[in-house]
């Protein structure tokens, strides 16, 4: 009725120009999916928020997403890999564009967008061409010596996050190990000890993420 | 000009084509095919089929750049009437968007930057190629066999994946579809000739009833 | 030997007062045309199409005027001296309708036919092309076939579509091990847009206004039943 409502709730405009662009890779049963969703929960109601998934099988981890309403359907978008899903966050970024670029179409005002990568392995890294900031997610139960052998997605990531620390004293890991082989490895780049199972909301890296908002 | 036609043919173009299968994946997941024999004989038929049509449809597009020509919404309407399946069309719109954002980038040109505006879902993947060869100064035959070469090799790498097939034994069976590639792009070269209205339309009618299988399967790595 | 025969066969159909009469109705050599139940039947005055035939009809239909087209017999296509072609040229003027649909045609061994329809659609004609291939009679091999289909609304192109027989054609990408295939194509305005797939199947909305139905079969009967079962997908029909 000639009326708008187009109230914006941020302080300013993505600098920019667009949103960031979040990569979350890791290993298979690392808790990117798990986290994706804690983040999505946690940064909703402060901002503007889409997500691409890039399942290895199938459409589980956007239909998990879905399932979980962490977001609405529409802002939910997953890409076929070919079974290589390192080549569609690092090669040949082009289908994670395309969705990206048509998410940012359809919600001119996003202010994050989150790129799951398909699980891989610790090789594994965002090119800069896709992921402004990108969060590498081990977790205990994989092996406590996995920050020691190092792999680009351990070293490089702007945010390594240990997940699942509820269970390291089951599986024998030994988180002071993980922290010390890490920073070893990171040249000062911050680590997060997550459980999502303790903290379901993920407060620190949720912190890290409006962190890296601000400064991008 | 050589390099940059390899670079344009290069499977490491950044251009999305990992994640399409050209068939392959639906015809494994039907039965059909299951070893290096019958994927060649898949990628023979495909060559000859909608591998000719977009060889026809990269050639007429280079031979339209070349000419300085504007009327890219017709010829992607002539791509569109020679697509009839949904899935495909949609396939090759989104492949053509991933290589017109690389041709873009590497290749700047007039024609790529109207094909940009050809449809919102982008164009025809053939018509950018053709445009591209164009732009980097290659001619409407190179493009055709850019186009007739890429119609076996994304399927082929499919293969390998889905399979485990050797990839040396898919390799060889590459090299002997080789002369196949050669005499299919000097086809579709030579009807730059005729007008867009008689291009080649050969038709695969279990490429067409895969596609759309494809998009209602269950499990799937490829986008098509 | 047999004489081959060049044959120019033409069919008018013209509304007048919301009363289609057929104003020509023209047979010629091995094309036999006759009016019956409502419909123009081809009723096949020899065998073939043999090679060395040349045979084209000619339809038009008026606008708002309505004729449907069947046959009476599978044709059969034959060798001879050369390839044998058939040529069908519709027009379909506004709010026309177009019903082909004749038996199927068998590709004899050692045949070299070459079928073409060339189709123009006024805006809002309406459609419905059946064509039906057999690849060879019982237990043979197929000769070659080339059926090419081209047709245009309001001159912009709505399908260009063409299927080989061939040896170097076929494979599991094109016909598998398909004793027949076929098509029905549905145009004209408000049609369904939803695909749909299955065995042998699949319903395909074009991205004009029509859809083209394709189907494969072990035989002639099991391609009929598709294609049907493919129709009442699209008319919503049981």
């Amino acid at each position: 009725m000639g009326e708008h409502h187009e109230h914006d709730p941020h302080d300013a405009a993505p600098a920019h120009g667009r949103p960031l662009r979040l990569g979350i890779g890791g290993p298979v049963g690392s808790g990117k999916t798990a986290l994706t969703a804690a983040l999505c929960r946690a940064l909703r109601g402060e901002l503007e928020v889409a997500v691409v998934t890039n399942d290895i099988y199938t459409t589980e981890d956007a239909d998990f997403l879905r399932r979980e309403a962490v977001l609405p359907d529409d802002r939910i978008t997953a890409v076929r890999t070919g079974a290589c899903p390192h080549t569609a966050i690092r090669d040949d970024i082009s289908a994670n564009l395309d969705a990206v670029e048509a998410l940012q179409a359809r919600h001119p005002g996003l202010d994050l967008v989150i790129v799951e990568s398909g699980g891989d392995n610790l090789t594994a890294l965002f090119s800069r061409g896709l992921a402004d900031r990108q969060i590498f997610v081990l977790d205990v139960a994989g092996g406590d010596d996995v920050p020691r052998k190092g792999g680009l997605g351990v070293a490089a990531a702007d945010l390594l996050v240990i997940n699942k620390t509820d269970l390291a004293p089951l599986v024998g890991s030994d988180l002071a190990v993980m922290g010390r082989d890490a920073a070893k490895v990171r040249d000062g780049k911050p680590v997060a000890f997550t459980s999502l199972r303790e903290q379901p909301g993920a407060p620190e890296v949720a912190g890290w993420v409006r962190d890296a908002l601000r400064t991008w | 000009m050589r390099a940059s036609l390899l670079l344009l043919a290069d499977s490491r173009l950044p251009a999305g084509g990992h994640a399409h299968s050209g068939g392959v994946e639906p015809a494994v997941s039907a039965g059909v095919i299951g070893d290096v024999p019958a994927l060649a004989d898949f990628l023979r038929g495909r060559l000859a089929t909608s591998g000719l049509v977009a060889a026809a449809l990269a050639a007429a597009a280079c031979a339209h750049a070349l000419e300085g020509g504007d009327a890219w919404a017709l010829l992607d309407a002539e791509a569109d009437a020679r697509t009839p399946s949904p899935a495909q069309r949609k396939a090759a719109r989104a492949q053509g968007r991933s290589l017109l954002r690389v041709a873009r980038t590497t290749w700047p040109a007039r024609a790529l930057e109207a094909l940009a505006v050809v449809s919102p879902d982008g164009p025809h993947h053939p018509l950018v190629l053709g445009a591209a060869t164009a732009s980097l100064g290659g001619t409407p035959h190179e493009a055709a066999a850019v186009t007739a070469y890429n119609a076996v090799t994304g399927g082929a790498s499919a293969g390998v994946r889905l399979l485990g097939l050797d990839p040396l034994e898919v390799n060889r069976a590459l090299a002997a579809l080789a002369e196949d590639v050669d005499a299919v792009a000097a086809k579709a070269a030579a009807c730059t000739d005729g007008p867009w209205t008689a291009l080649p339309a050969a038709s695969a009618p279990l490429l067409d009833i895969y596609a759309e299988l494809h998009l209602r399967a269950d499990l799937r790595l490829f986008e098509s | 030997m047999t004489r081959s025969y060049t044959a120019r066969a033409a069919v008018t159909a013209t509304c007048a007062d919301g009363v289609t009469r057929l104003t020509r109705l023209r047979s010629d050599g091995p094309l036999a045309l006759r009016e019956a139940a409502g419909a123009v039947h081809l009723v096949g005055a020899a065998a073939g199409p043999l090679g060395g035939d040349d045979l084209e009809l000619e339809l038009r239909v008026g606008p708002g005027a309505r004729l449907a087209v069947r046959s009476a017999a599978t044709a059969v296509a034959l060798p001879g001296d050369g390839a044998s072609r058939m040529t069908v040229r519709a027009e379909v003027g506004a709010g026309g309708r177009l019903d082909f649909a004749p038996e199927p045609t068998v590709a004899a061994r050692g045949c070299d036919h070459r079928a073409a329809a060339e189709i123009a659609l006024a805006g809002d004609a309406t459609l419905r092309w059946r064509e039906e291939l057999v690849l060879g009679r019982h237990r043979e091999p197929p000769g070659r076939h080339t059926g090419r289909f081209d047709v245009t609304v309001d001159g912009v192109a709505l399908l260009r579509h063409e299927l080989r027989i061939a040896d170097r054609y076929a494979g599991p990408a094109v016909l598998g091990d398909a004793g027949a295939a076929g098509s029905v194509l549905l145009a004209g305005p408000g049609l369904g847009r939803e695909p749909y797939a299955a065995a042998g199947l699949a319903v395909l909305p074009l991205a004009g206004p029509g859809v083209l139905i394709t189907a494969v079969a072990a035989d002639s009967a099991g391609l009929r039943r598709l294609l049907d079962e493919g129709e009442d997908f699209v008319t919503g029909m049981p």
